[in-house]
């Protein structure tokens, strides 16, 4: 039994464990008792992630557990790679949730909730180590169950919670059917249903039946990623959801459709052609910039949270795209940054995401309200929260300092790389690439300059924000150990390099793609290198090193009423909104966001001149689910509604009915 | 050793460098529209009188405020020792990449518009908003512009694009260049905050973006934001310069080519900082909401620089 099995294993049964304590532990202790073991189950998870990234394979076949297919699990360092960073998450969120949920036993630390918390965990981390398509999906299966469950928390709470899970349950069904439908395919194409017969015979299949594998696998991981047209779930679960549910989708269990992307492309399928990676990168495009205008422009906290993690899936499939065209153009090093490129961006996304929900989670409990215009002034009640929600900013908005720098960093290098040889459309979608990864950076920047600095700073707007106080010490411990791991992928991202080169190598993508010394990471097959420790010590010095001087040599601040041109008094009406701060943006993409607008004058009834009341109204719909979902959803309605006429109630109808599918299913049979 | 030496020796360069472009820039402006202006020095005199005065802080503000002045220079500190204006060998390659450049500017961007919004003013929020727009969208153009060339060169390392300009210019400029530079020259009015994207010499409420966001600072914390301010003006017009018009740059730290370089430097600054100061006067600031415009039509500039410098193999 080696190390990855052992922690493996003592996962999978303290989450048996967390069950029963969640449904047996009475209220006052059982959101303690329920966090830590799920913290236990992720430590578990994520030291047997570090196991398989150091290069201890597993593999174990257990016939007799299902019946039919049995169960099959394969560890490789890809595996090991997502469940270290499951694991990460779960870790840290299970000390949160101590907190979070609190003793009321309500809403997120009710019995339901409380019991499926950790199953929920063990069956993100039973995704990665399936090592066949049957014990692939039943795992899949169990995660969308118990995510849709912890979502339904807080049903009691606001009627908006069921119409977030009824979206998700749709998608989430629709994405695991279309999953099914090509795995299916591919394990009959193949012969065999195991990851290892599919990997030998991957190369035998016809460019339809890959191309058809491909595409449907795609759509139904997309979807589970949160890519945009796939994402209307998104934005309704992550904030409908308790603060540490959406934490853990939104780091972990949305990468697990990363995951499956790379698993089926990259190792089953062995790459693909061109067009395979072209489409990736169009999807990966369009959801890094319309996910983050949308998240530019929301005044809701979580959903902001939400659509930026539709953006930085974005930037990960870009990576992916990358990584398959230039291992396609036979640029093996380049390929293998691309991917590293990717999956460290996964690593970060989860660990300043973890942050910022769990961050926004402590701003909802403390203030009573999600909408950024009524926050405010929270850097003085909270400085601890707005402290860690600082770091995780500097990761999300791409910043130096930040860990989402260092990978977007390398994602601009493998996108930069020119391949004479590369054909025009090669030479047309790097550039654009790299454009749109530069512009969804600077429009991150707005979207989190405005969530920190209209959420945190300045006074409060709102009557719950006047009356915050900060945070309980196991949410801050929790939050803590999140800014701590961004901190140190920020500034030591040199020590993930072995084993992202594992998992690159593993892939058959490329040689070891990441190196240097502890200061300075440098690329296989391309020239650029960064520094982030001597950056970080750099500005830190520097800026540590004015505000020293110039507190020793000049004189001592002193506090005085704003200034604010001489305008007198200020009240916390005066203040800039996040509406009002992304105004600007909003009026240069409004042919993208498409806002709905209305200013309603009242005349006063003396005369047409003098003006009464002016009301403004304004809306920023989803326009990729006006535009797609909604006809959808009509056109099932009317089918519903036309179906109703084949059920009349009479039972000599249904004999008839039953009568022809027989003999449809026989005349099916006799014609094959 | 030498190379620390020499990075410590270009920051104090720039930061000396810096209120003298300034000041320049100003008396250049005000002799073309004939009146008498200040003198260059003028600048320098001013940091002075706010470095001795009593810095205040809104009752509102909190740390972010207070900090925001120390992180602007000290980025902006950290990007003039290590960006190649004397040498193109400097200390650590690994932050003189192009991208952390550019991540470093917008760093000291957004602790200023934090520290606007701190103030819990109408106009500190109002400063924010625009400033963090345009920032959004000239970073990309900014990126774009130098990896036109970056791809030539093969590397994003801004010293080796210096190198490979000023020892083989065949191989790196192409007629695509040219887009290029006008993307970055476009990309630099507006970064740091010229006509006809922000008017430094106003206080007009409606036409404000810097000038918003530090409406609140007074006498040390005033100082030092002003000070970055024109450090970040030297440090984009330097970097257009020497990525342009590479040569003049020392490509190995001999101290006889560094004293040459520094010259160069001073003079293709001074030539710059003249050329800006004088399309000023026959400038209006355009329309807030114009800028993204402009803005837009230099980031097309800068893509089309890219891919043409791509197909132009």
């Amino acid at each position: 039994m080696n190390g990855v099995a052992a922690s493996l294993g003592a996962a999978f049964v303290l989450a048996g464990v967390g069950g029963v304590a969640g449904l047996a532990v009475p209220a006052r202790w059982r959101s303690a008792a329920v966090g830590a073991v799920t913290a236990a189950v992720g430590v578990a998870g994520a030291v047997s992630g570090v196991a398989a990234v150091s290069g201890t394979g597993w593999q174990v076949r257990l016939p007799g557990l299902l019946p039919l297919a049995g169960v099959t699990l394969a560890v490789d360092p890809l595996a090991g790679w997502f469940l270290l960073l499951i694991g990460g998450v779960a870790a840290v969120v299970g000390v949160y949730t101590i907190g979070y949920a609190g003793t009321s036993g309500l809403g997120p630390a009710a019995r339901g909730s409380s019991a499926v918390l950790p199953v929920f965990v063990a069956a993100m981390l039973l995704v990665p180590a399936a090592g066949s398509v049957s014990t692939f999906l039943l795992a899949w299966e169990l995660m969308a169950m118990a995510s849709l469950l912890l979502v339904l928390s807080e049903h009691r709470h606001s009627r908006a919670v069921r119409s977030a899970a009824l979206w998700y349950a749709a998608m989430t069904q629709a994405g695991f059917v279309v999953v099914l439908l090509g795995l299916a395919w591919l394990a009959a194409a193949v012969g065999g249903e195991s990851f290892a017969a599919i990997r030998a015979g991957a190369a035998g299949l016809s460019p339809v039946v890959s191309g058809g594998v491909f595409l449907l696998c795609v759509a139904g991981f997309a979807s589970k990623a949160g890519a945009v047209p796939l994402h209307p779930w998104l934005p309704r679960a992550h904030a409908e959801a308790p603060s540490h549910v959406s934490a853990l989708m939104s780091a972990a269990m949305v990468k697990l459709g990363v995951y499956g992307i790379v698993r089926l492309g990259f190792d089953l399928l062995g790459g693909g052609p061109r067009w395979w990676w072209l489409l990736l990168g169009a999807l990966g495009a369009v959801s890094a910039l319309y996910g983050i205008l949308q998240a530019a422009v929301a005044a809701d906290l979580k959903r902001l949270l939400a659509f930026s993690t539709s953006e930085n899936v974005g930037l990960i499939l870009l990576g992916l795209a990358a990584a398959g065209v230039w291992a396609e153009a036979g640029q093996p090093a380049v390929a293998g940054v691309a991917l590293a490129a990717a999956l460290l961006h996964a690593a970060n996304h989860a660990g300043f995401k973890t942050l910022l929900f769990c961050g926004a989670g402590s701003v909802l409990r403390a203030t009573g309200t999600r909408d950024l215009d009524r926050m405010g002034g929270l850097s003085r009640r909270m400085p601890a929260t707005t402290a860690l929600f600082t770091v995780g900013v500097l990761g999300a908005a791409a910043l130096p300092l930040g860990n989402g720098f260092i990978s977007e960093w390398l994602l601009l290098q493998s996108l930069l790389h020119r391949d004479p040889a590369g054909g025009t459309v090669l030479t047309i979608a790097a550039p654009v690439a790299v454009a749109v990864v530069a512009l969804t950076a600077g429009v991150g920047v707005v979207t989190y300059v405005k969530a920190l600095g209209v959420g945190f700073l300045a006074r409060p707007r709102g009557e719950g924000a006047a009356a915050a106080v900060e945070s309980p010490p196991s949410m801050l411990a929790g939050m803590g150990l999140a800014a701590a791991v961004c901190a140190g992928l920020a500034v030591v991202p040199v020590v993930l390099a072995p084993a992202l080169d594992r998992v690159v190598t593993g892939l058959r993508a490329g040689p070891g793609p990441l190196g240097g010394s502890s200061a300075t990471l440098r690329l296989a097959g391309i020239a650029s290198t960064i520094s982030p420790l001597w950056i970080a010590v750099g500005v830190v010095g520097l800026a540590v090193g004015c505000a020293a001087a110039g507190r020793a040599l000049g004189r001592a601040r002193r506090r005085v009423p704003a200034w604010d041109c001489g305008d007198g008094p200020l009240t916390a009406r005066m203040e800039y909104t996040a509406t009002a701060f992304a105004e600007p943006l909003q009026r240069v993409f409004d042919d993208v966001l498409a806002p709905e607008q209305a200013v309603d004058v009242t005349q006063s009834a003396e005369s047409a001149y003098l003006v009464r009341a002016v009301e403004y109204r304004r809306r920023l719909p989803d326009r990729v689910e006006a535009r797609l979902y909604r006809p959808l959803i009509t056109a099932v309605d009317a089918i519903g509604r036309a179906a109703r006429a084949l059920a009349t109630g009479s039972v000599h109808r249904y004999l008839a009915y039953m009568l022809a599918a027989l003999v449809a299913v026989l005349l099916a049979g006799v014609v094959r | 050793m030498i190379p620390w030496l020499l990075a410590a020796g270009q920051a104090v360069l720039v930061m000396l460098v810096a209120p003298l472009l300034i000041g320049l820039m100003r008396a250049v402006r005000a002799r073309l529209e004939g009146r008498a202006g200040g003198r260059v020095l003028q600048p320098w005199r001013e940091l002075r009188k706010q470095l001795r005065k009593e810095p205040l802080i809104p009752a509102d503000a909190g740390a972010f405020f207070t900090a925001a002045p120390a992180v602007l220079v000290a980025t902006s500190v950290l990007v003039a020792a290590v960006a190649p204006f004397l040498s193109t060998r400097g200390p650590l390659s690994g932050v003189a990449d192009l991208v952390v450049v550019v991540g470093l500017l917008l760093l000291g961007a957004v602790a200023l518009a934090l520290a606007g919004l701190d103030t819990g003013t109408a106009f500190g929020g109002m400063g924010a908003s625009r400033e963090m727009i345009i920032a959004a969208l000239v970073e990309p153009t900014l990126l774009l512009a130098v990896f036109a060339l970056s791809t030539r060169v093969g590397s994003t390392d801004l010293g080796a694009i210096v190198a490979a300009g000023a020892t083989r210019p065949a191989e790196v400029f192409t007629p695509a260049s040219a887009l290029a530079a006008a993307a970055l020259a476009l990309a630099t009015l507006a970064e740091a905050g010229r006509l006809p994207v922000d008017n430094p010499a106003t206080h007009l409420e409606l036409t404000m973006v810097h000038e918003a966001m530090v409406l609140e600072y007074a006498g040390r914390d005033l100082a030092l934001v002003e000070w970055a301010a024109a450090m970040r003006l030297t440090i984009l017009l330097g970097l257009l310069a020497n990525l342009f018009i590479p040569w003049g740059v020392a490509t190995d730290p001999h101290p006889g080519a560094l004293a040459v370089a520094a010259g160069v430097f001073v003079v293709k600054l001074a030539a710059l900082g003249c050329l800006v100061a004088a399309g000023e006067v026959f400038l209006a600031k355009l329309r807030l909401f114009r800028v993204p415009e402009l803005l837009a039509g230099s980031f097309v500039l800068g893509l089309l620089a890219v891919v043409a410098s791509s197909v132009l193999a």
